[in-house]
């Protein structure tokens, strides 16, 4: 019967997302006020359906009812709670339906929480999101139905979740994700309602900056959690692979940090206004994109689930209608919209310029690296595929290239600067930089040239910023109050920049300093590794809650004395018979330590063992969450709260006639 | 020419400029880092190159895995049930690793017509197949226990 009440609750929202598409823009076309009041309680229904249908999807999943299909294959009842419900986003029709829950719940939110927008504004955006709804849904319904029953022929128990997915990170991973993904569709409605409006101005930057900042920032922790887990579950240390879906999540991020300067420009200074609009298009696309791909199964990957071509086809065609209908709407609109605003070489303004510049052609080249395997197969000439000497060789040198100008960017003045300007408030932070550069990597032997590069490049960053926050301070009578004057804005972007700077010394020192060393070892065997003795006690055998492991006990050493007591486990999982490895990580802020556990070799006890030592690797995850505190922070400016309140009371007084 | 127009037109210079910097950086990082999919069938028949980083998929071949005792060194052979390819690969494999079971080896074919593998995926779930593999033996006739269709 639930899984019943949750397959209408689908289709109902459906309806009403049709309803949703369609009524308040034709409102908004006809100028009846009446249609356009629609949209927002239209949009909290949406979301009211479609949350009763997850739930019922939940609550079959934590029921054990494996008379539903989906739960009988991804579910088993030996799977802790909290297992289950994750279950409910671990498979193809599962992960649509959180898909189409968030995107409700953006829409609500948007609803909800931006009562100073004009309605007319307002239902066109929601239209637009509705239509994507709409889009959503009936993939949802027609292709990968989540409420298929299996009656009769009900299995006693589920055949189990992968075993890879049975993990905390993994829980909150997809929908994080998706809140990212999701998000930027906001910022597509608000491009495509500004451009059915032929209204482009610093309003409607300001409205969708705050929102595309949310999401970019949600995107940034999906993308840090996915990379945390792949290097602690999959059991071979690495944190990024370049493997096509890891880059279907990070095309948006790029073009969505993009988006996130340009929206900067646009709001302050009116510039870049058409470009702005293209890139909120392109951000979204890039987000439908990376679901086809995969969705659609085309791509060899953990998260490519066994699908057939009929999907693959329908995202395909929604993609093409989306991207298509939104670039033929740009096209005849845009030269309405473009600005007439120009502004000095030496500004803030070409600063963001370069950024913007430096990030689409980074999107662009991952965009054709992952690509271009498909290309190829589609013109019948083999099967290739890109691997990641190719993306490391082309990201690498463009990210080296932002970084100056990122330091710099912070320092500059809007419209006009000057380059002796530049040049005395900057002489310090390279001098600095340098220094840093040169001393630092002294800690760790053998002198390492490009950490020394990537510790250059961080520090000219972290002291242009800190000299700039010193000067906005400092002008203050008092210090606190020069403080409080900051405004969340900029402190979001501080906080941002800090994290990038993070990030880069993070990945460089991890790339370069990293000893990785998979050996045989018998019980009692001591390695060392960098300076730590890791010494194999023995192999025992554990129960878990639905599987048996071998679990190797490690004592780690440095300098005599017992640092970490490591445990890593070979897991075998009851219901699935699949075998899966556990890696043991003692954390630390300055070096992680990994034991992986191979497989048994020769009959004497031994074991291959992966041992890793890591120096820094948490600083780039460290600096994805800043990235991200940073964004919400942003988010959170009174200044666009204030705008609101400022229009909700002229709005008032219209109502009032004053 | 109109001053917003003549910075538009460096903008567009610049880009463009910006833009076949990089597109030079695609290709020469292109060269040498893609490496093509080669069934057992045409790397017996000679038509894989030797000494460049190529991939070899199918189905491991039972019986066929064996492990050194003094090192973490192993050999198996994949087929596609038209012929197999010797492979060697030093390291540890991935947990779903088999006999009977789809996997891909990439690495580098020496004189002797062994693949020298780096690197060993196999499928990471019990319905899973590797495209590659699967289109492999769609073409040899055979389905994945060797049973021609």
């Amino acid at each position: 019967m639930i899984p019943e009440i949750g397959h209408f609750a689908l289709i109902l929202a459906l309806c009403l997302a049709l309803i949703l598409a369609i009524v308040p823009a034709w409102g908004a076309w006809r100028g009846n006020s009446v249609a356009m009041a629609l949209a927002p309680s239209l949009s909290i229904g949406m979301l009211v359906f479609i949350a009763i249908s997850f739930a019922c999807l939940a609550s079959a999943f934590l029921q054990d009812d494996f008379s539903v299909k989906l739960a009988a294959s991804h579910s088993n009842s030996l799977l802790p709670p909290i297992y289950k419900f994750s279950a409910v986003w671990g498979n193809h029709e599962g992960s649509l339906v959180l898909w189409v829950l968030i995107l409700a719940v953006w829409t609500a939110s948007v609803a909800l929480f931006s009562p100073g927008l004009p309605l007319l504004v307002l239902s066109r955006v929601l239209s637009v999101m509705g239509a994507i709804a709409v889009g959503f849904l009936s993939f949802s319904l027609f292709t990968s139905n989540p409420f298929e029953r299996l009656l009769p022929g009900t299995p006693l128990d589920g055949s189990d979740l992968n075993p890879l997915l049975q993990d905390p990170g993994l829980i909150i991973h997809p929908p994080l994700l998706y809140m990212g993904y999701v998000g930027f569709s906001v910022a597509f409605a608000f491009a495509i309602a500004a451009l059915l409006g032929g209204r482009l101005d610093a309003s409607w930057a300001r409205w969708s900056r705050p929102w595309t900042n949310i999401a970019w920032a949600f995107l940034s922790l999906g993308i840090m959690l996915g990379s945390w887990w792949a290097y602690y579950e999959l059991g071979w240390g690495g944190w990024w692979f370049w493997d096509p879906v890891e880059n279907a999540s990070f095309m948006p991020w790029l073009a969505g940090t993009a988006l996130i300067h340009s929206l900067a420009a646009t709001e302050k200074r009116g510039l870049f206004k058409s470009w702005t609009v293209l890139l909120a298009i392109f951000a979204f696309s890039l987000s439908l994109l990376g679901t086809f791909l995969v969705r659609s199964g085309v791509l060899t990957s953990v998260h490519a689930f066994a699908t057939d071509p009929e999907r693959g086809l329908f995202i395909l065609v929604f993609l093409a209608i989306v991207v298509g209908g939104s670039l033929t709407l740009y096209a005849f609109r845009a030269p309405a919209v473009s600005s007439r605003v120009s502004f000095a070489w030496v500004s803030r303004e070409s600063l963001l310029l370069c950024n913007n510049v430096v990030f689409l052609v980074a999107t662009l080249t991952v965009l054709f690296g992952t690509l271009f395997p498909l290309l190829v197969d589609a013109l019948g000439m083999g099967k290739v595929s890109v691997g990641p000497p190719y993306f490391n060789a082309v990201f690498v040198p463009l990210m080296a290239l932002l970084v100056p100008l990122m330091g710099l960017g912070p320092v500059s003045r809007w419209k006009r600067d000057s380059i002796r300007r530049w040049r005395s408030e900057l002489v310090m932070p390279a001098v600095i930089a340098v220094l840093c550069g040169v001393t630092f990597p002294l800690v760790h032997a053998p002198y390492n040239i490009w950490v020394a590069l990537a510790v250059v490049l961080s520090s000219w960053l972290l002291v242009g910023l800190a000299r700039d926050l010193w000067q906005k301070v400092r002008g203050a009578s008092g210090a606190g109050r020069g403080w409080r004057r900051l405004t969340a804005g900029y402190c979001g972007m501080l906080v941002a920049h800090l994290g990038f700077a993070a990030c880069v010394i993070g990945i460089v020192a991890t790339s370069q300093y990293s000893v990785e060393n998979d050996l045989k070892m018998n019980p009692g065997d001591t390695r060392e590794l960098s300076g730590y003795e890791f010494r194999f006690i023995a192999v025992e055998q554990v129960r878990g809650p639905n599987y048996v492991a071998d679990e190797a006990r490690f004592e780690v050493r440095r300098d005599g004395e017992v640092v970490a007591m490591m445990a890593p486990q070979k897991r075998r999982y009851l219901a699935s018979g699949s075998v899966m490895t556990e890696a043991a990580i003692d954390a630390g802020l300055f070096r992680d330590l990994y034991v992986a556990m191979g497989e048994p070799v020769g009959n004497d006890g031994a074991w291959a063992m992966r041992l890793h030592y890591k120096p820094l690797v948490r600083w780039m995850w460290l600096g994805a969450i800043l990235m991200a505190v940073g964004a919400f922070t942003a988010a959170m400016d009174k200044r666009y709260r204030r705008q609101r309140d400022v229009v909700s009371s002229r709005n008032e007084a219209a109502l009032h006639g004053v | 020419m109109h001053p917003v127009r003549k910075q538009r037109l460096y903008i567009v210079l610049f880009i463009a400029l910006f833009s076949s910097v990089a597109i030079g950086l695609v290709v020469y990082a292109m060269r040498g880092n893609i490496n093509l999919f080669y069934p057992p069938a045409d790397v017996v028949a000679g038509k894989a190159p030797v000494g460049q980083p190529i991939r070899v998929g199918g189905m491991v071949v039972d019986g066929s895995v064996q492990r050194a005792d003094d090192s973490l060194e192993v050999r198996f052979q994949v087929t596609d049930f038209e012929a197999s390819v010797p492979i060697v690969y030093t390291g540890i494999l991935p947990d779903l690793f088999g006999e009977g079971q789809g996997a891909v080896a990439s690495g580098e074919l020496n004189e002797q017509g062994v693949l020298e593998a780096t690197e060993i995926l196999a499928k990471h779930d019990e319905n899973y197949m590797p495209p590659e593999v699967a289109d492999a033996l769609e073409n040899s006739g055979y389905d994945h226990q060797g049973k021609a269709k």
